[in-house]
């Protein structure tokens, strides 16, 4: 009997993955690109590759638990007459009624107010909710000017004029139709149900010099009393955040590659701009080039998740963070209590990111009142209080170890990389080394 | 009736002092004399007042207008009347680029002509132009009416949502999803309100004037529109 030759073992391809074969068979039969929410998912330079040098013989730590450590910031004293005052450097990032419930508005308001910290409006305008909510709310300036109003940008603590975000940098947004209620479009004067495609840039302005005169125009309105932000996705951060702070803005915000979005192309949130831990310390750069630097913050955001991420940020030289998925996760978004509905949806919990289908069992990225619902905006709030609460006292801890009497006297000395590609974008020492890439050994 | 001299006074005075108003004040016409071009005068205004503007204004003026009246007696730079909620702006001259950007409501009326983005984005606002507009005129636009005497430059409407068009004069070209619609007599009385409005009312027949508008195909995404964009 002869023998069957052996045969080689199926062997998959590292190129053609399954999910890269079933995006393709997505593709064919659909005939557009995968639009998601959330952000970048693919593995990236992380803060996660920094670690802190904690206080031995050379430096002198701080007792846990008894000596002061502060976390309280100003944002905006370089022109405001009105600075921000927060009690904590972790904010809350813009994130819009439409792609998120009322209720999840409410509950980031009422979150961020119990933690003395600021959240922040989004594409669609201010709503009753998170205004009534907030203690301090810094209203997001969009190229869209979607439910943009003088009133509100008067009811507002800080105005931040969004040019681009991390998941997205150069791109406008994307509300599908099936989100587009009567509320929702009556606030972004569009009809009812249809695809509601947020510009890319702003209407009335086209360059850095523009801007200068656009920011005079919003300081003239709300009679200098507002700080102004200028937000842009990580992409260029050394010129734009030179630009920005040269064109008047009193806080510079950055947002990374991980920051998320409510819907955009996959192939967007993935391949487009840098990642948050590269963006950083060019930013500080080129603020500190100016003279500028700490006169004009820094709000550093884009996959921030813990108190180590917030004192990491700090170190590398930003004034604040911006919290926006991790925000969502704590009020309660792709919990494994839903995970039977989750399945039904086709995905599971911990990797639902279809938000603009608007059937979220979360009852947070959605506008069907049954299923927003869900979330009860009191508990939610709270929960988001504890979850900052938490990355606070864990950033104290650190900066405690470090030996420093406040958040803000954390350093790059502090850090060290985990790999090559860390050290050279956080321009910090190889662990054990004294070598940063691209500069001369100590 | 004061008099403001932005020779002698800063525009923070200029604005603090409108900004200060109460809805009840008998200081209810101003004039603003030697503008020079300065930036956001007469910005952020709640108020029913009347302003005159005596010379060229920069950019954003009478910007997010609320209820006042403000005449620029010259030209205005960009993004005259930007988000303009309600209220009346006049320019007796020509206006930059994106005159009317995102306004929502009341009138912006332009004795000349206005530059490229015309209306851009425009929320509810009427914009009538006596003279000719520039490309990309109400790119985005999502309501009210754009009313223009003279022509209009190139991809008119591009990735228009429901705002009106009537232009009386030539249209180089027409953009994404704008088409041409057919004229009704509600349509002829909608522009005769908007020229009457205007103070046109018997000196401009509405039946020189084409409609322009959302064709609407491209309000749903769909592979087989992938050349349209």
């Amino acid at each position: 009997m002869a023998e069957t030759p052996p045969r080689t073992a199926p062997r998959t391809s590292a190129t053609f993955t399954p999910e890269v074969m079933a995006e393709i068979r997505r593709a064919a039969a659909t005939g557009i690109y995968d639009i998601r929410g959330a952000g970048a998912k693919r593995a990236l330079p992380h803060l996660d590759d920094l670690l802190f040098l904690g206080a031995s013989i050379s430096r002198y730590p701080l007792e846990g638990y008894r000596e002061r450590c502060g976390t309280e910031v100003v944002l905006g004293d370089r022109f405001a007459s009105k600075p921000i005052r927060l009690k904590t450097p972790v904010t809350i990032a813009g994130m819009s009624f439409g792609s998120l419930s009322a209720n999840a508005k409410e509950a980031l308001g009422r979150g961020a107010s119990l933690a003395g910290t600021s959240t922040t409006t989004g594409d669609g305008g201010m709503t009753p909710e998170e205004r009534g909510h907030s203690q301090t709310l810094v209203y997001q300036y969009l190229p869209s000017r979607y439910g943009m109003n003088p009133d509100d940008l008067r009811r507002a603590d800080a105005i931040e004029v969004v040019i681009g975000q991390g998941a997205k940098p150069g791109g406008g947004g994307m509300l599908l139709g099936q989100k587009i209620t009567e509320r929702v479009a009556g606030m972004r004067c569009l009809p009812p149900g249809i695809d509601q495609r947020s510009a890319c840039r702003h209407p009335d302005w086209t360059g850095p010099d523009d801007l200068a005169i656009k920011l005079e125009e919003l300081r003239e309105i709300t009679d200098w009393e507002k700080p102004i932000y200028v937000k842009v996705g990580a992409s260029r951060p050394y010129y734009d955040t030179a630009l920005a702070a040269k064109s008047g803005a009193d806080v510079v915000v950055l947002d990374g590659m991980q920051g998320g979005t409510a819907a955009t192309q996959d192939v967007f949130i993935e391949h487009v701009g840098i990642p948050t831990l590269a963006a950083i310390r060019p930013a500080v750069q080129a603020l500190q080039d100016l003279g500028l630097h700490r006169k004009v913050q820094l709000v550093v955001s884009g996959g921030i998740r813990s108190g180590a991420d917030v004192a990491k940020v700090l170190a590398l030289g930003a004034d604040a963070v911006a919290i926006g998925t991790a925000a969502l996760i704590a009020l309660g978004d792709n919990d494994p209590r839903w995970e039977a509905e989750y399945a039904a949806l086709g995905t599971t919990a911990g990797a639902y990111d279809d938000w603009h289908e608007g059937k979220d069992p979360a009852g947070i990225t959605t506008q069907d009142p049954e299923l927003a619902r869900r979330l009860d905006p009191v508990l939610g709030g709270r929960r988001l209080a504890n979850f900052l609460a938490v990355m606070t006292l864990e950033a104290q801890t650190i900066a405690r170890a470090c030996g420093k009497s406040h958040l803000h006297n954390l350093e790059p000395e502090d850090l060290v990389a985990l790999t090559i590609e860390a050290a050279a974008m956080a321009q910090v020492p190889l662990a054990g080394t004294d070598w940063i890439p691209g500069k001369a050994g100590l | 009736m004061p008099t403001v001299d932005l020779r002698a006074e800063p525009l923070r005075a200029l604005n603090r002092a409108l900004h200060a108003l109460r809805p009840d004040t008998n200081e209810t016409r101003w004039t603003v004399v030697n503008p020079d071009g300065r930036h956001a005068i007469a910005a952020g205004l709640d108020a029913p007042i009347h302003v005159e503007i005596e010379g060229n204004a920069g950019y954003y003026c009478a910007g997010m207008n609320k209820r006042a009246s403000v005449v620029i007696g010259g030209n205005a730079g960009v993004g005259v009347a930007e988000n303009m909620m309600s209220g009346f702006v006049h320019v007796r001259g020509d206006a930059s680029q994106a005159a009317g950007a995102t306004a929502q409501g009341g009138l912006l009326l332009i004795d000349g002509n206005a530059g490229a983005r015309c209306g851009i984005s425009m929320k509810g606002v009427d914009i009538l132009v006596k003279g000719s507009i520039g490309h990309m005129s109400a790119f985005m636009a999502q309501a009210g009416t754009l009313t223009v005497l003279g022509d209009a430059g190139e991809a008119l409407g591009d990735s228009l949502y429901e705002a009106r068009l009537y232009v009386r004069g030539a249209v180089t070209s027409l953009g994404a999803d704008c088409v041409e619609k057919p004229m009704a007599d509600a349509h002829r009385e909608q522009l005769f309100a908007k020229l009457k409005a205007a103070g046109l009312a018997g000196e401009v027949d509405p039946g020189e004037f084409r409609r322009y508008g959302s064709a609407r195909s491209l309000y749903h995404f769909h592979v087989d529109n992938a050349g349209a964009y």
